[in-house]
């Protein structure tokens, strides 16, 4: 016999999610689940980002990874709480995931958590974490062409960070298809030119995250 | 590349949504997967295959609809088909357009064969 069932295949992550939204904003804590390609510099823009912004906002982080806690050990060494979650090959972070390393925090304390999802332009795309934005960076190695080519990321982004612009002269990256081909696949989206290595461009990243950080008992 | 946790995800479902059934055999599950969810059908098929192994899935056959990507203008009202992931109107190129169909990653029915009864469909 047939059964009808209409269901979104991810509705258990999407209840979690929501689940852990509600925890974040009871406890004023603005979320960015970081995303983007292994290597295109999420972990050391997490770096610069804590240094920045340390003295001001109380931050944590969760670092995803498949396998080791190499990242983890990187942002931990800047005296920020810090959580590893290994996924264990899982090409993603899901709500679940999140959930169980909230529980390596004291929540009260905290006014920003970031979290760094695993490296992939395709998995974390389709799973919320509960997190108010999702934030994307991909480096101009990677070539100019990538927004048509992993569209989804491109388009639940809130913040696109084009890492090692320093590069540029030495590559023949077509800045202006880029920038169109992203326009195109979200006109909303917001596009930030960085060089983690020189700093370039990095205040504009310091300050939207800032504006969207509330500080605790002020 | 995540097909095996949406394999996974479907497969709970499918625990939950018949268990009044016991001993029933799942014989045919019908998807809805959009063109945009970044799914690949024939990864989650091999990815049921292999994770339905033992359950009351296993052998099931998955029928996938896929959805394309239809997009709605708020500037001109007009609904449109499209095949590239554009946020822009083909009409009137404008830029406020929503997407409203091609994300969907949906269960739709499934068809159980009772332990005791063979086969039966009823709509």
């Amino acid at each position: 016999m047939e059964i009808k069932v209409v269901k979104h295949i991810l509705e258990a992550n999407e209840v979690i999610a929501s689940q852990n939204r509600k925890l974040f904003e009871e406890k004023g804590i603005y979320v960015a689940n970081l995303m983007g390609s292994p290597g295109a510099g999420k972990t050391t823009l997490l770096e610069k980002t804590i240094e920045k912004l340390k003295e001001t906002k109380s931050i944590a982080v969760i670092e995803g990874d498949i396998e080791t806690s190499r990242d983890a050990e990187r942002i931990a060494a800047h005296a920020i709480p810090t959580v590893q979650i290994n996924t264990g090959g899982a090409c993603h972070l899901d709500g679940n995931m999140v959930r169980g390393g909230l529980e390596g925090f004291d929540l009260d304390q905290i006014d920003l958590l970031i979290v760094e999802n695993v490296g992939n332009l395709v998995c974390p795309a389709e799973f919320e974490i509960g997190e108010n934005d999702k934030a994307m960076i991909i480096s101009v190695t990677e070539g100019d062409d990538k927004p048509e080519k992993y569209p989804l990321m491109f388009q639940v982004s809130s913040v696109l960070l084009l890492n090692k612009i320093d590069l540029l002269p030495y590559l023949d990256f077509d800045m202006e298809r880029f920038q169109g081909e992203a326009f195109k696949v979200n006109p909303r989206l917001k596009i930030m030119n960085i060089s983690c290595k020189t700093g370039e461009g990095l205040d504009n990243w310091f300050r939207w995250i800032e504006e969207r950080t509330s500080k605790k008992g002020s | 590349m995540h097909e095996s946790a949406i394999a996974q995800s479907l497969l709970e479902i499918i625990e939950q949504e018949t268990l009044p059934y016991a001993g029933a055999k799942v014989t045919t599950l019908t998807l809805r997967i959009g063109k945009l969810s970044g799914v690949m059908p024939e990864a989650l098929t091999f990815a049921f295959e292999a994770l339905s192994m033992g359950s009351r899935s296993e052998g099931a056959s998955l029928i996938i609809e896929e959805v394309p990507l239809s997009i709605k203008c708020n500037q001109c009202g007009r609904v449109h088909i499209v095949d590239d992931p554009f946020m822009i109107c083909p009409h009137c190129e404008g830029t406020d357009v929503e997407m409203i169909a091609g994300r969907e990653l949906e269960i739709r029915n499934m068809e159980i064969e009772d332990g005791n009864q063979g086969s039966q469909t009823h709509t």
